[in-house]
């Protein structure tokens, strides 16, 4: 059953195979059996059952759903009414979200079940889960190794079928890395696609919400229900929405596939560089035409991404004052030390880090060489990327440039935990959507193949990714012990 | 460009973090490895490339000046720790 596919799971339900209250049931026993995964921060039992309850009396009705009655996490970002929504930090460790994101609403409307909130970076800054509050998350794949981040409870709860698809956020990779790392499929939108309304900020102009499911036609299902515009987000882009399983059969004949040769580079780990060539065999085998192409501004992306998501973090973290909500020190002096103390005490180290570098960054005789030339250097790096997706249709690469590293291995040098980000940051900058699709192993640990699109494409990009899903089985692998 | 304890010193402040005095020499050299980062844009020429600050370059969306909320502000003070009399506490900013 925990191997079931959405569209599987929804039929049974509607046959009455099986009721929600047994399915949510059965993976609330299985988030309770795989608890030293750390994959949830908040296990919502009662609310889960009441809400399976109420989706089986909606499957009687016959007014449903492909969701209606699926069980499905969120990640602990998106705000939940009446339920704590911590975003990993100290900070809101007794915060209650008094209203709902408009995506939970929206899962509302459609009927899924919430199954809890799920573990992540501390305000979704890093990349491994391991400045969460709450601990690390394990990769499913090697205990060891990190699950990735920010949204790595949401990758690892998929990849150990604790949840049977959940969603992500991504500002610089942050629901693509770890489905890479956790061999689940992930998709990041185009920004504005879907609505960041009640969605804790990290970098506004870079955020964005989407899917990490088990396979392409999971996801698909997934954005359809989060996907549209929103007028309580301000950047909501007010776009059709298409039927994103409607195009998942077209084939792929005559697709053209570029492969930037800047994201094989020397870091690239080899056996990784030909995991991807070998993916990209498979669709020349669909009757995909390749061609080479060169994206030299690359190597910019990581610099100007830490000034301008450092800059709006330090701008977006500042409504943490310890007077309205969040962490408050106990006996301030005065309303500096009230600020300064419950700030100092409730962010750790790399929130901290990234307030400092954004506050440097905005503040005065500094503003203009970093900040505003990181957003013309933006504007060259989303050029580019036009410009190659006007002469093919979408573009592959590698996710990372290496599997899953160790638990520790990178925690003491930011700057080395930042590099490895190289491949997906970009895609942020330019507002693109991606996705990651497990395309092999090596040594054991997942491979990613990130697929690239132009702007509102996901229908193409998720066909691309499902014909794929067609031919070869690397998304229906099950880690060892979570069979 | 490096920093020292010293600025980061003035950086907290500014931004109302509270840093343990012995952290300031480490934040120091973090901040300066993303400034070594940083440098490499200096590499390209930006003259006359406008500043983007949204990926889409939209035009603001307006709406009517008009109320779309209900008042919710008993809901929302009982995230607070301090409060009375519907008022947000916080220690005595005037003598």
């Amino acid at each position: 059953m925990h191997n079931k596919t959405i569209t599987e799971l929804a039929q049974s339900l509607r046959d009455k195979d099986i009721s929600s209250v047994e399915l949510t049931q059965s993976y609330l026993d299985r988030i309770k059996q795989y608890t030293s995964l750390n994959s949830y921060i908040t296990v919502t039992e009662k609310q889960a059952l009441a809400d399976a309850h109420a989706a089986d009396k909606r499957l009687k009705s016959g007014d449903v759903t492909l969701l209606t009655g699926i069980p499905i996490a969120q990640k602990d970002i998106f705000c939940t009414d009446g339920i704590k929504t911590s975003c990993g930090s100290k900070m809101l460790d007794n915060f209650v979200a008094p209203y709902n994101a408009t995506v939970i609403e929206k899962f509302n409307t459609a009927g899924a079940v919430m199954l809890g909130k799920l573990n992540m970076d501390e305000f979704a800054m890093g990349s491994s889960n391991e400045t969460s509050f709450y601990g690390h998350v394990q990769n499913p794949w090697d205990n060891n190794a990190v699950a990735g981040g920010s949204s790595g409870g949401s990758a690892a709860a998929v990849a150990a079928r604790l949840a049977v698809a959940a969603t992500g956020t991504d500002t610089g990779g942050s629901i693509r890395q770890p489905a890479s790392f956790c061999g689940i499929t992930g998709l990041k939108p185009t920004y504005g696609r879907v609505s960041r309304y009640g969605m804790i900020a990290y970098a506004s102009s870079l955020d964005q919400g989407g899917t990490m499911t088990r396979s392409a036609e999971d996801s698909a299902i997934l954005l359809q229900a989060m996907a549209g515009f929103d007028e309580k987000d301000s950047t909501s882009a007010n776009e059709f929405v298409p039927d994103y399983r409607e195009n998942l059969n077209q084939p792929l004949k005559g697709l053209k596939i570029g492969l930037p040769k800047e994201f094989f580079s020397a870091e690239l780990d080899a056996n990784i560089a030909a995991t991807i060539l070998t993916a990209v065999d498979e669709y020349k085998k669909l009757g995909a035409e390749i061609k080479e192409i060169s994206m030299p501004m690359l190597k910019y992306a990581i610099p100007t991404y830490y000034v301008i998501a450092s800059a709006e973090c330090s701008a977006n973290l500042s409504r943490f004052d310890g007077v309205r909500y969040g962490h408050r020190c106990d006996n301030p002096e005065d309303l500096n030390d009230l600020y300064t103390r419950s700030r100092g005490e409730a962010f750790g180290a790399e929130v901290k880090r990234r307030i400092l570098m954004g506050t440097y960054a905005l503040s005065a005789g500094y503003y203009d060489a970093y900040y505003i030339k990181a957003q013309k250097t933006r504007r060259l790096i989303a050029e580019e990327f036009k410009k190659a997706l006007s002469e093919v249709d979408v573009l592959m690469s590698p996710v990372t440039p290496s599997t899953a590293f160790g638990i520790g291995e990178k925690t003491s040098d930011p700057v080395q935990m930042y590099l490895a980000d190289i491949y997906t940051i970009a895609i942020n900058l330019a507002g693109l959507p991606a996705m990651s699709v497990p395309a092999g192993f090596v040594d054991k640990k997942p491979v990613g193949l990130q697929i690239i699109g132009h702007y509102f494409k996901e229908a193409q990009l998720l066909n691309v990714a499902h014909q794929y899903q067609q031919v070869t089985n690397w998304h229906q692998q099950t880690p060892k012990g979570f069979e | 460009m490096s920093l020292l304890a010293d600025d980061v010193k003035k950086i907290a402040h500014l931004a109302r973090v509270g840093i343990n005095e012995e952290d300031g020499a480490t934040y120091a050299k973090d901040l300066s490895g993303m400034l070594e980062l940083m440098v490499q844009m200096g590499e390209l020429n930006t003259d006359n490339i406008t500043p983007m600050s949204h990926p889409l370059d939209p035009v603001q969306r307006l709406r009517p000046d008009e109320v779309t909320e209900t008042n919710q502000r008993d809901k929302f003070q009982t995230l607070a720790s301090q409060t009375e009399a519907g008022l947000y506490l916080v220690p005595k900013v005037l003598d």
